[in-house]
Formats: structure tokens, C-alpha cells, sequence
């Protein structure tokens, strides 16, 4: 049995001494952070202040307006995520032609690295040359939009290209869950007259349910932190600041501000924040499933 | 019936039209000729289209030691989150260690760190360690990024292998490292291959932690390389596009090729417990 427990620790000690000196280690790093001055200016004579930078971040009301902002974003790329995602494998999973192409195709958004997927975006988002506007106008004869000069405008532009992003995760979780339905249930409901909509809402959906929890969950969290896309769609949260999300917010802080104390406690904040949320989600899961 | 699967078919078109959509003005744009990239015409393959793009990226820019940068970078981090994550979600599978606890929590919590909230103090680390602007500085925040998340996915799949295998190969005299290297490894392939790729992915396309460590133009990785061609002056599209096309296609590749993997290799239902 002692062996056992060596074998064991042998395993994992490689893995627990890199995240030890890379993440453990870091995080300790930036609890300290949170509670001093470090700046550009205090780099070396810098000093505990206490809770000080955690009060000017919550005395801030751009905090306020952000976290708003933050929570909008998202719940809307979640619920388009998963919609289209189970949409999209409902269909694929009926016997269609060109199932496995579509299938293929579909997937490419995930494929491609995100910093692509963001700047191609916001050329597609230029006033004049952009393809959105070309095809606002010349096909459907609307007028253009002015998408990255207007901070909805902005905000809705950043929101389109994580939807395109992120969709087929979603899709590929469905599917996978789409294939353990056992055929038979399907088959009960067709002779006891289910129609189509009713097999969905009462086989499909709830079978569904715990295979995209989990991923739900996580697609939240990763949503809530995805600073990429904000920050190279509104280009660094323009204009005037006004494009952001909590991380690309406290990103700012940290790297073009130089607020070290400042945001280390923003980073804090956000981490506590999404604690609480999942902590309060996988609660209410499990009680539903009880 | 074949109305339905008519109509389906034809919703699935639309997607998938609106989904290759944006790819296929990034191949249009790299093939436009120089002098009229900011075109208001929405044709797919220019009439004169040229690949005059391409080779100026590879010619007049530092774009091939932008390629083997991200091409070290992502290798490193890819061998070295996959090998520790192989071993580390074994025994978080099937062994009850002191730590154990600690360790599967940590690795959850992770999940919920903000980019910036080992960034900033890996940055200054690295600062005080002269690792700004060097391959390692980068490796180690990828890393530290990759490996929670790729032990936890490895775990998951060691669990859905019945132990009744191990045990059978240790009755006939093999031992623990044995079992696990030549009897779990090869059936936990689809987990390495997604783990793979996926330490891969990030490390390849990261733009947001490398334009902070990342100070001179020959250390740059491919994202920020393409980033400076749409700086706010003067977006060069034609070069841009090209870029874009030649990093986005290893990727597409591997993606496509592994694709069948994903299903069965990604084990997020076992996330619940």
C-alpha cells in the first residue's frame, strides 16, 4: 500500500512542482499585490497599504458600469452558444446529405486561432470597406452601420464574432450527447403519436440537460474571462474606453496604466465573483437533479 | 418527411454560408493585387488575383522567424503540458494521495482565474528574472495556463477505463509504471491527441499575454506579427489576410484531421464528479 501511495505522488509530482512555481506561487504573488501600492512609479519602494486598492475599485463607477457590461456579455454569447449549438446538432443528427461535410465545415470557426477570427471581424466591421456594410447595403439595401465608431455598436461587434467563435463547442458537446439517447425512446414516442416537438422537449432536452451543464458552466466561466476578443475586436476598448469587460478592463489597468496594487485587485474581484456565481450554479444543478 | 429534410438541408446551407463567410473574404483579400485592397466589391476570387501577398510576407518581412518562433513556443508547451498532464491525471484517477483534495479543487478553481491574475505577477517575476522578450518568459505562462485544465481532461478520460485492465497486467507481473505506459496510455489516445491539440491551439493563436512579454520584432510569435499589420495608421489587409491564411491552416488542418477525436476525447460530462 505504501508503494502504492509513492507511485502516486512520483506521478504527480511533476505536474504539482510546475503548477506550484507557476500558478500556486503567482496567485500568493498577486493576493500580496492586491494589498500594496506597486505601481510604474513604486516599483521597488512600494508598501502594504491594506484593503486601500479593493475600496477604489468598488469606489470606482466605471467598476459598476463594466461589471454590467460583463454580465450582459455573457449571458447573451452563452445563450447563443448553446441555442445555435443544440439547433445546429439536432439537425445534424438526422439523416441528412452531407452530414459529415456540414459537420466538418461547421467546426471550422473553432478552428481558427482567435486572434484571426477578432481582427478579420473588425475588418469585416469597417464602415466603408467592411463586408457587413457591403452586404447591409448592396444586398438587403440598408443603411450602413456605424459599428466601431459607437460604443453599442462596438459592444454588439464584439458579441457577433464570440458568437461565431464559440457555437461549435457547444455543437460538438450536443452532439456527443445526441448519441447516447438510446434510439428506442424515440421510437416509443412516434407509435404513442409524440409529435416532433414534443419528442424534443421530452426526450431530446432533458437528456441533453446533464451533458451540457457542465459545459454550460465552464462556457460561463470562459465567457466572463475571454479578454481576447474584446480587447482586439474594440481595439484595446476603444472608443474611448467605453468597450469592456471586467478583464479587459483590469487588463488595461495592469499593462497600459501600469496600476499594479489596482488591478492585482480587480484580478481578485473577478476571480471572487466568478466563485460565487458557479458555486451558486452547480448548487442550484444539483438540486434540480435531487 | 422529404420536405422536412428538404428544408433542414437548406438551413444547414444557410449556416454553413454565414459560417464560411469570413474565412472566404480573408482568402479574397490576400489574393487582391496591392494597389486595390480596400475594394467595395464582394466578388470571392479577385479577376486578377495574385499570390504577390504572400511572397512579400516571407521576403520583405520578418514573417518566417515569426512562424518558427510560434513553432518552438507551441511545441515546447505542447510536449511538456501533455507529459505532465499524462502522469498527473493518472494517479488524480485512481489514487487517493495526501493532497489529493487540495490538488482537484485548485484545479477547478483555476478554471476561474482572469487572464490577468497570474499574468501580472508572472510579468513581474519574469521582469525581475530578466525573462521578458525570451521563448521561456512565454512558455512559462502557457504552461501555467495549459495545465490545470489539461490534467483535469486526462483525468476525466482515465476514469471512464475500467481498472479491472490494470489489474489483470499487474497479476501477470507487470509493474505500476509498466501498466500505466503500455496498457492505459495507448487506450487514453483520444484524450493525448485532444490534450495535444488543444495545449497546441492555445499556445499557437495566444495574442494577449504575448504582446506583453514579447518586446522586439525578431521574438515576436505569429499573433503579434499579425496584429502590427493592423496597426491603427495604416492596415496593410493584403499582408494581414496572407498572414492570417498561413497561420490559420496548420491549425484548420490538425483541427479537421483530429476532429473525429473530439467527441469521444473530450470528457467534460465527467466534470460533474
Amino acid at each position: 500500500m505504501n508503494s502504492e501511495r509513492n507511485f502516486a505522488l512520483w506521478m504527480v509530482m511533476p505536474a504539482a512542482i510546475v503548477v506550484g512555481l507557476v500558478v500556486v506561487w503567482p496567485f500568493i504573488y498577486n493576493v500580496f499585490l492586491s494589498f500594496s501600492n506597486m505601481s510604474l512609479l513604486h516599483i521597488h519602494d512600494w508598501n502594504f497599504i491594506g484593503p486601500r486598492q479593493y475600496e477604489k475599485v468598488f469606489s470606482d463607477t466605471a467598476f459598476y458600469t463594466v461589471f454590467g457590461k460583463t454580465l450582459v456579455w455573457t449571458v447573451l454569447n452563452v445563450f447563443f452558444h448553446v441555442t445555435i449549438g443544440v439547433a445546429l446538432a439536432v439537425i445534424l443528427h438526422e439523416n441528412i446529405p452531407g452530414r459529415r461535410m456540414f459537420r466538418t465545415l461547421l467546426i471550422l470557426p473553432w478552428a481558427i486561432p482567435a486572434v484571426v477570427t477578432a481582427l478579420t471581424w473588425r475588418g469585416m466591421f469597417h464602415y466603408e470597406y467592411g463586408a457587413v456594410n457591403l452586404i447591409l447595403s448592396k444586398v438587403f439595401h440598408q443603411t450602413p452601420i456605424q459599428w466601431l465608431n459607437d460604443p453599442i455598436g462596438t459592444f454588439a461587434a464584439c458579441v457577433i464574432t464570440n458568437v461565431w467563435l464559440g457555437f461549435p463547442f457547444m455543437m460538438v458537446v450536443a452532439l456527443g450527447g445526441l448519441q447516447s439517447i438510446p434510439k428506442e425512446l424515440y421510437e416509443a414516442a412516434m407509435i404513442d403519436g409524440a409529435s416532433a416537438w414534443q419528442r424534443f422537449k421530452t426526450i431530446t432536452l432533458p437528456m441533453l440537460v446533464p451533458v451540457l451543464t457542465p459545459a454550460v458552466i465552464l462556457g460561463f466561466v470562459w465567457t466572463f474571462n475571454k479578454v481576447d476578443i474584446v480587447w482586439l475586436v474594440s481595439n484595446g476598448g476603444e472608443p474611448a474606453d467605453q468597450t469592456h469587460i471586467l478583464v479587459s478592463y483590469v487588463y488595461r489597468a495592469a499593462f497600459n496604466l501600469y496600476r499594479y496594487g489596482y488591478a492585482a485587485a480587480g484580478s481578485m474581484i473577478i476571480f471572487l465573483l466568478l466563485v460565487l456565481f458557479s458555486v451558486t450554479l452547480m448548487r442550484k444543478t444539483r438540486e434540480k437533479a435531487a | 418527411m422529404y420536405l422536412k429534410k428538404i428544408i433542414l438541408f437548406l438551413v444547414l446551407c444557410a449556416v454553413t454560408v454565414m459560417t464560411l463567410y469570413p474565412v472566404l473574404t480573408v482568402v479574397t483579400v490576400s489574393l487582391r493585387p496591392a494597389d486595390r485592397l480596400l475594394s467595395t466589391s464582394l466578388e470571392i476570387i479577385p479577376d486578377d488575383a495574385t499570390f504577390q501577398n504572400y511572397v512579400t510576407l516571407f521576403t520583405d518581412r520578418p514573417f518566417a522567424r515569426w512562424l518558427l518562433n510560434s513553432t518552438i513556443v507551441a511545441a515546447a508547451v505542447t510536449i511538456f503540458a501533455t507529459a505532465l498532464a499524462s502522469t498527473a491525471g493518472y494517479a488524480f484517477s485512481r489514487f487517493r494521495f495526501p493532497g489529493y483534495k487540495v490538488g482537484m479543487s485548485m484545479l477547478l478553481i483555476t478554471q476561474m482565474f482572469p487572464a490577468t491574475m497570474l499574468l501580472l505577477p508572472l510579468f513581474l517575476m519574469l521582469a525581475k528574472l530578466g525573462l521578458i522578450n525570451s521563448y521561456i518568459g512565454l512558455m512559462v505562462v502557457y504552461s501555467a495556463t495549459a495545465l490545470p485544465f489539461t490534467v483535469w481532461q486526462m483525468k476525466g478520460y482515465y476514469d471512464t477505463i475500467p481498472r479491472e485492465l490494470e489489474e489483470a497486467a499487474m497479476l501477470d507481473g507487470a509493474s505500476r509504471f509498466k501498466t500505466f505506459y503500455l496498457v492505459i496510455l495507448p487506450l487514453a489516445a483520444p484524450a493525448l491527441v485532444i490534450t495535444a491539440l488543444f495545449s497546441f491551439l492555445t499556445a499557437w493563436s495566444e495574442y494577449v499575454v504575448a504582446a506583453q512579454v514579447l518586446l522586439t520584432e525578431d521574438m515576436y510569435t505569429l499573433p503579434i506579427g499579425l496584429k502590427q499589420f493592423q496597426s491603427s495608421m495604416t492596415t496593410e489587409w493584403g499582408l494581414y489576410a496572407a498572414g492570417s491564411i498561413v497561420v490559420s491552416i496548420p491549425v484548420i488542418i490538425l483541427f479537421m484531421k483530429l476532429s473525429k477525436w473530439l467527441v469521444s476525447g473530450l470528457t467534460l460530462g465527467s466534470v460533474k464528479g
